[in-house]
């Protein structure tokens, strides 16, 4: 897979790791944007800052955060279903996710 | 009217750039942000080391701040242009600031960062040189912040608004979901409480609703505008965004921002508590 340089599914938990975070404890949702690539290939260019909104299952805004420069982006849920929205410039995609507790939810979200 | 004199929007801001008048700054709690790129002339303030004391948990001394605004080159009348990213959560909060220390002329970024990248608009990576003035601040003006006894005193009896997510509010969340869910405080809400989030007052692209949906917002909730309200939310930048709401754009004289908010609140040994919806 193309990805110049961006992880699939999203980023390492290396670092949630070194802070001494219990994983098992949280419900991650994470992952990573990508624009289409020049060539027309999917999953090309990390898509930095674009806004990744997480709803929860009544539609109603919980978090938002903007993707790094790795086009990465990671949120702290609670089980369930939730729903992303991404924007950038031109661009807004919806996706429905289910969470649930010491296993992250990786995505790969291409604009 | 209430708009003209304490928001702008993205098409002023970059017809204003090199207006000497203008000082535009970039708030946040990170601002690794603003090194990646910002507005063409804004300075920064970090939420955490120039707006908190470090020492007690409080807002920097009214010295401190006559310190910060001279060093930054704001002058007692300069036009003061806040904005940020979180959907100006802390733009908001530093324009409470601004007036908590008498500022006359500050006024928010419709949209803030957000806005101006979703319009494609340019940044910068260089910060600008500025010459340092000689700010004289005003005594705090706690008529628009409460503490954590007034919040007490107010259960049952002011209108009191949780402006956080009702994961949040029920006590599902104990913290927004971009920060880990392990925080020392207790979950759920002060009792009689109306959860009424910050998000509803904007729109996606993070401007502000109309004046018409945003009394709607409260007073469809049940909040009688003309009882005192007190805001609350996690740390305070959230609800300052909605006493923004209340008291800049709807004209609303009694609210106060609770800036201890649920990290004060619920650490507090023996204070009620409520969860659920």
């Amino acid at each position: 897979m193309k990805t110049c340089g961006a992880t699939p599914g999203g980023p390492s938990l290396d670092d949630l790791l070194a802070k001494g975070l219990d994983v098992t404890t949280q419900t991650i949702i994470q992952g990573v944007v990508l624009r289409d690539g020049d060539d027309g290939v999917p999953n090309g260019t990390p898509a930095a800052s674009a806004y990744v909104r997480l709803l929860d299952r009544d539609g109603e805004f919980t978090a938002e955060l903007p993707t790094n420069l790795q086009g990465e982006f990671r949120f702290f849920a609670s089980p369930g279903l939730w729903t992303l929205v991404v924007q950038a410039p031109g661009a807004r995609i919806e996706q429905q996710v289910t969470a649930v507790q010491g296993i992250p939810t990786d995505l790969v979200i291409s604009l | 009217m209430l708009r003209q004199s304490s928001l702008v929007t993205a098409e002023w801001v970059a017809k204003n750039l090199n207006n000497p008048q203008v000082v535009i700054v970039e708030v946040d709690e990170d601002t690794t942000l603003y090194q990646q790129g910002h507005i063409e002339g804004a300075i920064t303030f970090n939420w955490r080391d120039d707006l908190q004391d470090g020492l007690i948990r409080d807002l920097i001394s009214k010295e401190k701040f006559e310190v910060l605004l001279s060093k930054s080159g704001i002058s007692n009348d300069s036009t003061v242009i806040l904005y940020g990213g979180n959907n100006n959560w802390f733009a908001t909060y530093a324009f409470w600031y601004f007036k908590i220390y008498g500022h006359q002329d500050v006024r928010i970024l419709d949209g803030g960062r957000k806005r101006w990248e979703l319009d494609a608009r340019p940044f910068v990576t260089s910060a600008p040189a500025r010459i340092a003035t000689r700010y004289v601040a005003k005594e705090r003006d706690n008529s628009i912040r409460a503490f954590r006894d007034e919040v007490i005193t107010a259960i049952g009896k002011l209108n009191l608004v949780d402006v956080r997510s009702p994961a949040e509010f029920t006590g599902e969340l104990a913290a927004p979901a971009h920060l880990p869910q392990e925080q020392g405080q207790v979950k759920g809400h002060i009792p009689t409480a109306k959860n009424i989030p910050w998000s509803k007052a904007a729109n996606e692209d993070g401007t502000f609703k109309s004046d018409a949906e945003l009394k709607e917002i409260f007073i469809g909730a049940g909040v009688d505008l003309a009882t005192e309200t007190i805001a609350y939310c996690r740390i305070g930048e959230r609800s300052a965004f909605s006493w923004f709401v209340l008291h800049e754009l709807l004209g609303v004289t009694k609210v106060r921002n609770y800036d201890g908010s649920w990290t004060e609140y619920g650490s507090l040994v023996g204070a009620p508590v409520a969860v659920g919806a």
